[in-house]
């Protein structure tokens, strides 16, 4: 399956300030029972997002009107802990794109990228410069420009680079799936093991 | 030659190619499986119209959303017995080994590879579970990855990721009266922070870790995620050769000395260069307990919750909320204070010598009237154990029950939920906000910690009564 292509977003965001944001709030255990990849997004972040009573909470970001968007900006230590790749599904799902955030862990950032959603890391200053931006108009437009690797706040004009290895921006650009290219190497595996008698 | 780090030996050994720029084609000696992240990547390959490259290479087993109860019965709730009876229909579709419910060998997955000898020293070794870090205690590359690289490995054995940094944690000294290696480790995680070794590899090294066993080497390694690293790993030795020996998949005879070979050097060479070293004192090490809502906030058991001056600026907003969502006051005192639920179970912590020093202080007592508790073993063959060793009788005469084997409490995705509000001590690797039930707030310890709580019914040094 092939990821969906991309090379350039202009987008408001939502902001969730919040920092170590763990996968178990992006998609909580208990919504990992099915056997699809569809359908996640309904449950993203469910336990901020909904209370008790299956009621949405009101100052939770996802319920506020005033914010939409295809970028999730988030606080440092985005998606530690579990590596459901689930929680990369969730967000996709709910039609984000891109997540920035200051920090990612390992995991996250290989699921994400694995399924089309672009992580893109911003240094602290810019990320609170990003969400001062949000919160003086929630409709403020950040722009992501893979080819440039470049993330810009257009009200501002203020930018930054952002990295990304050529190979993992070659499949952005071109919806490459990594299981492809895997499968193109089949005689050097079968070469390897081979090599190495097993 | 350079010399390297055991973590290089073993990494540029399996490096079947690289892409300039990119990450490295890396092989994978051993897959674990599970029913909660495996079916969408057995549709993947059904989509593609392509089997398992290497299936010997993949065993499977279902733990993660089963119940611990009545598991000789259907599972009751529907989308659960679905889950797991896909597994059952892929692995038997696509040739794969499983130790499905009720099998013998069933259980947590890192504790049965493990107990089974499936992990050996100087492998490359992944599971869509991101505790897969484990089973780096045998001297291996263990990292738990997604569905998709689930995919990849089905697909060409084969997974493509960047080489991380490598980082050393030294531990050296005697480790004090009721300290274990949870204790080790959840120290170590409240110095570095949750995120400390994002982006690393750790090797852990020095005297302290040299004694540990191997059970609790794994419990150590287990929670390397918890600090963010890839993972977690601890050079073989003869520990490590004395555990292995005649375990199922263990080579045997002229075999196992050619393996041995391999194995003894499996280890870092002196002045191997790492990216971060880091030095811990065993002797500095207490009891530990979180009182947060991730695995860096821990404190010493007869310390306080820290006051909001000693957070970072940055952090206070996270740490506020945290101690709101725990019911904790800033600087207030831990030891006392009452708790609804102890968990004794997990990988980190489901493992034979845990319900030995659970049991070794319960002996003699009774839970506490206010406690409920979940003693749960990490597999089949612990459960057995416990029962042959007396530990289950024990056990039940202090008023404890003991359950059938999985995650159960550690994830909450069975029926083994802690009810929202209510204070859990739980010697599983996560405090995350509603990790163990929606409202549950997870306080993590050691299984000596947990076995004080259970029968005091309030957080206790267990040194206080060993």
């Amino acid at each position: 399956m092939a990821i969906k292509k991309f090379s350039i977003l202009t987008s408001a965001c939502i902001p969730l300030p919040a920092e170590n944001v763990d996968t178990d709030q992006i998609i909580p255990a208990r919504f990992l029972k099915a056997t699809s990849r569809e359908g996640f997004g309904e449950n993203l972040f469910r336990d901020w997002r909904y209370d008790k009573n299956n009621q949405p909470v009101k100052n939770f970001v996802l319920n506020n009107p005033e914010y939409s968007g295809k970028i999730l900006v988030a606080g440092k230590n985005f998606g530690s802990g579990s590596s459901r790749e689930h929680a990369a599904w969730a967000i996709f799902d709910y039609g984000f794109r891109v997540v920035v955030s200051s920090f990612f862990a390992d995991i996250f950032k290989n699921n994400a990228m694995n399924n089309g959603l672009l992580p893109v890391q911003v240094s602290e200053t810019f990320l609170r410069n990003i969400f001062s931006e949000i919160e003086k108009d929630a409709a403020t437009p950040l722009q992501i420009n893979l080819e440039k690797q470049e993330t810009k706040l257009l009200s501002t004009g203020e930018s930054e680079t952002f990295e990304i290895n050529t190979y993992k921006k070659l499949c952005f650009l071109n919806g490459y799936d990594d299981i492809d290219f895997l499968l193109s190497k089949k005689d050097k595996i079968v070469a390897f093991e081979e090599k190495r008698g097993s | 030659m350079k010399p390297k780090t055991l973590f290089d030996k073993i990494w540029d050994s399996h490096v079947v190619d690289s892409i300039s720029d990119g990450p490295d084609v890396l092989y994978i000696d051993r897959q674990y499986i599970h029913e909660v992240t495996s079916p969408q990547a057995f549709t993947g390959l059904r989509k593609r119209g392509i089997r398992l490259f290497r299936p010997e290479r993949t065993l499977a087993t279902a733990d993660h959303n089963i119940p611990t109860l009545h598991q000789e019965l259907p599972i009751r709730e529907e989308l659960s017995r679905i889950q797991v009876q896909t597994l059952s229909d892929n692995c038997k579709e696509f040739g794969v080994e499983l130790y499905g419910l009720g099998h013998p060998y069933n259980g947590i997955v890192h504790v049965i590879g493990a107990e089974m000898g499936f992990t050996q020293p100087g492998m490359t070794i992944v599971c869509g579970d991101s505790h897969t870090s484990t089973h780096g205690a045998f001297g291996s590359i263990a990292f738990g990855i997604g569905t998709s690289e689930v995919e990849m490995v089905f697909a060409s054995q084969c997974v493509l990721q960047p080489k991380p940094k490598k980082m050393q944690i030294n531990i050296d000294g005697k480790l004090g009266k009721g300290v274990s290696a949870k204790d080790i480790i959840l120290y170590i995680i409240s110095q570095i922070s949750a995120s400390g070794a994002t982006g690393y590899f750790v090797e852990f090294a020095g005297s302290t870790i040299r004694s540990l066993s191997m059970e609790a080497r794994m419990t150590v390694c287990n929670m390397s995620i918890e600090m963010g690293a890839r993972g977690g790993l601890i050079a073989p030795d003869e520990t490590t050769f004395n555990y292995l020996k005649g375990r199922e998949f263990v080579p045997k005879g002229a075999d196992w000395n050619r393996a041995m070979e391999k194995w003894q050097t499996l280890k870092s060479d002196t002045d191997a260069a790492f990216d971060k070293e880091l030095f811990f004192r065993a002797g500095d090490i207490k009891p530990m307990i979180t009182y947060g809502t991730n695995p860096g906030m821990g404190v010493p058991i007869d310390g306080c919750v820290p006051q909001l001056d000693e957070i970072p600026v940055e952090q206070q907003e996270s740490f506020k909320k945290a101690l709101k969502y725990m019911g904790f006051e800033p600087g207030m005192k831990l030891e006392g204070h009452p708790i609804d639920y102890v968990f004794l179970g997990s990988c980190t912590n489901g493992r034979i010598e845990d319900i030995r020093a659970f049991a070794s202080l319960v002996k003699g007592k009774k839970k506490a009237e206010n406690v409920t508790a979940w003693i749960v073993p990490g597999s089949k063959h612990v459960e057995k154990q416990a029962c042959d060793e007396g530990l289950v009788d024990i056990l039940e005469k202090a008023g404890f029950a003991f359950r059938q084997p999985g995650c159960s409490a550690c994830l909450a995705m069975n029926e083994d939920k802690i009810p929202a509000g209510k204070y859990s001590v739980s010697t599983s690797n996560r405090n995350f906000e509603g990790r163990q039930g929606p409202g549950a707030r997870t306080l993590l310890a050691s299984p000596l910690t947990a076995a004080a709580a259970a029968i005091t019914g309030k957080l206790i040094n267990p040194a206080d009564l060993i």
